[in-house]
């Protein structure tokens, strides 16, 4: 209604210095914008409330896990010190850093390569094959999960980490997709300037192409370190003995062994999940500029 | 200009030389491109074919292969627990995608609102989403119990009496849903990147027309974002399908004799137990095939649905 309003009143009057209506819009906005100030301050604090709950009761014994207190009425840090004797977390730990450096590493090298390959060079049958890529990128994993499993089997390579990561070395089409779409960003005038210096593709791939796409690059690293650091479904189908796990495959475990299966030692499994999410929220405080204009710009929900 | 240049080249005189260089570059090309064509041939084509053949197989993996027709399919449309996978699968994906998009809207739209401090929120909102799944099938256990999670307690406070979220067959699906809420920042992130692209002068006119916030944001703002929010609807379908890690590890694994919660036997982890639990190889891609064709008719649907009320800007000039 006062907008109508004051739509009126210029159209009336366009000369008259009556700021009444603006004025009372502003304060109204102001009203507006503490409302939405306090109503986002709420919905953050719900969507934090379950990993507080969890870091919370990682301090907690026992018997107060279910109090729902959010500062442990008892803070004890025995949870901690129990889990590396109950659980080998260093060694899980150790073969999740190996197995997640080895996955992010290859993939962003070999899904640079090809993005470069679809990006710079022209060719007959080109999009034909980016189509494929983009066709792979719908592709539910689901449906390959099983023959992969045999295709691993059958070079015997199941049992150890290599099936987590080595298929990495392939690319991958999301990130073949993100950076071919950075590359087709960066001004061409660059490489041929490098192409007249003497520079062959390579050179002009690994020195003026990756360097210029360094934000492209550090979002692949990034968004690859997660996926490959919080995956169940791969660790679960190929690693057989405990002393292989990864975290997450190891807090299955603990959820089994001393959880729903076990004495309901819950603080064991709360504790195991807060070491497991821990190194994800440093990796995205470390890296929050990065994810947050990749998921906007790139659109990918992962 | 590279007309010009030619020219000025001779391009006659330099036709063989072309050709040579467009070789170079497509073998340069393909050089670049050779670890995906690699990785297609292994990790796509060959699973896809290799599959197609293991689900007309009877196949435990430590034996050879023997080839028993369509017999899987058939057990397939036999198995009652397939029926209960599929429902529950459509059932939660009907309950998530909505709740999940909704949501994110309405969290994009309120963001949308508060100017600098934006920022600040959306980076809260998004950080929920890095943690593992696994983690948050253990919080669903906890936080979701029927007599003591924290949920059930808050509802109690104010005189509801929650159900068994995690042992009721039926509120598992809902519960789950909830929880998943917890991930609903990318959604958010995404959105408010839309939101941000829809032009004020629109708005502004629809304001001076005398609508309302409300309807300022139906008639204006969702049609313009409208290709995110199917992309949104379409990415989430998908997902949602093939939920495996949350509810595997609330319900399934060693140390139990059955499946936590029937309720909850979604067509991934159905899948998975068939494959590597069970070792029945042949059944299991079948269930595949099966699950691909699901979702290639329902990805269909949606898009011929979308045609009627998704709105792109580059058709209508």
């Amino acid at each position: 209604m006062s907008a109508v309003n004051a739509h009126a009143a210029a159209a009336a009057a366009p000369d008259a210095v009556d700021m009444s209506p603006r004025r009372e819009g502003r304060t109204r906005k102001r009203w507006v914008r503490v409302l939405v100030g306090v109503a986002l301050a709420i919905l953050a604090f719900a969507l934090s409330y379950p990993f507080l709950w969890l870091l919370s009761a990682s301090f907690k014994p026992r018997s107060d896990i279910f109090d729902n207190r959010l500062i442990p009425e008892v803070f004890t840090l025995d949870n901690y010190a129990s889990i590396w004797t109950e659980a080998p977390m260093a060694l899980w730990a150790g073969n999740t850093v190996l197995v997640t450096v080895l996955a992010a590493t290859t993939v962003t090298i070999s899904s640079a390569m090809v993005a470069w390959g679809f990006a710079y060079y022209r060719f007959r049958g080109r999009s034909v094959l980016f189509g494929l890529v983009l066709a792979t990128m719908m592709l539910p994993g689901a449906v390959t999960m099983i023959p992969t499993f045999l295709i691993w089997n059958s070079v015997g390579l199941t049992g150890s980490l290599v099936p987590l990561w080595a298929g990495n070395l392939f690319g991958s089409a999301f990130y073949i997709f993100l950076l071919r779409q950075f590359f087709l960003g960066l001004p061409r005038e660059a490489f041929e300037a490098a192409r007249l210096d003497g520079a062959n593709g390579w050179r002009i791939f690994r020195s003026v192409a990756v360097p210029m796409c360094r934000p492209a690059i550090i979002l692949t690293l990034l968004f690859e370190v997660q996926a490959a650091w919080t995956d169940l479904m791969r660790p679960l189908i190929y690693l057989r003995d405990e002393s292989d796990f990864t975290l997450p495959r190891g807090l299955k475990q603990i959820v089994d062994q001393f959880g729903v299966a076990g004495n309901y030692q819950w603080e064991l499994v709360v504790t195991a999940g807060v070491l497991t999410t821990i190194p994800m929220i440093v990796l995205f405080f470390f890296g929050q500029r990065y994810f947050m204009d990749g998921i906007a710009t790139t659109r990918a929900p992962r | 200009m590279t007309a010009v240049a030619a020219r000025r080249d001779g391009s006659a005189a330099l036709r063989p030389g072309q050709r040579h260089a467009r070789r170079r570059e497509l073998w340069a090309g393909l050089a670049f491109l050779s670890p995906w064509i690699l990785g297609f041939a292994i990790f796509t084509v060959w699973p896809l074919i290799n599959s197609l053949y293991i689900s007309l197989t009877d196949y435990d993996v430590v034996n050879d292969p023997t080839f028993v027709g369509t017999a899987n399919y058939e057990q397939l449309f036999a198995d009652p627990k397939i029926a209960t996978a599929l429902s529950n699968t459509l059932w939660l994906a009907l309950l998530q995608v909505p709740t999940h998009v909704v949501v994110a809207l309405l969290l994009a739209l309120l963001l949308n609102q508060a100017g600098r401090s934006s920022a600040f929120f959306r980076t809260l909102f998004y950080l929920p989403k890095m943690t593992p799944a696994v983690a948050i099938g253990v919080l669903f256990l906890l936080m979701f119990n029927g007599q003591e999670g924290v949920i059930n307690q808050g509802l109690a406070a104010i005189g509801i009496d929650g159900p068994s979220w995690t042992t009721d067959a039926f509120w598992v699906k809902p519960g789950l849903v909830l929880m998943g809420l917890f991930s609903v920042g990318s959604a958010v992130i995404i959105l408010l990147a839309a939101l941000r692209g829809v032009p004020d002068e629109l708005l502004e006119a629809a304001r001076l027309d005398g609508a309302g916030p409300v309807r300022r944001t139906l008639s204006v703002t969702v049609p313009l974002i409208s290709p995110v929010l199917f992309f949104l609807v379409v990415i989430n379908t998908i997902d949602s399908i093939q939920t495996f890690t949350e509810a595997y590890t609330a319900f399934g694994g060693a140390g139990r004799t059955a499946y936590g919660n029937e309720g909850a036997l979604f067509y991934v982890v159905y899948l998975f137990q068939q494959g590597f639990e069970f070792f029945n190889m042949g059944f299991a891609s079948a269930m595949a095939w099966v699950l691909f064709l699901v979702i290639l008719v329902i990805t269909g649907i949606q898009l011929l649905v979308s045609k009627r009320f998704v709105y792109y800007e580059a058709e209508r000039a």
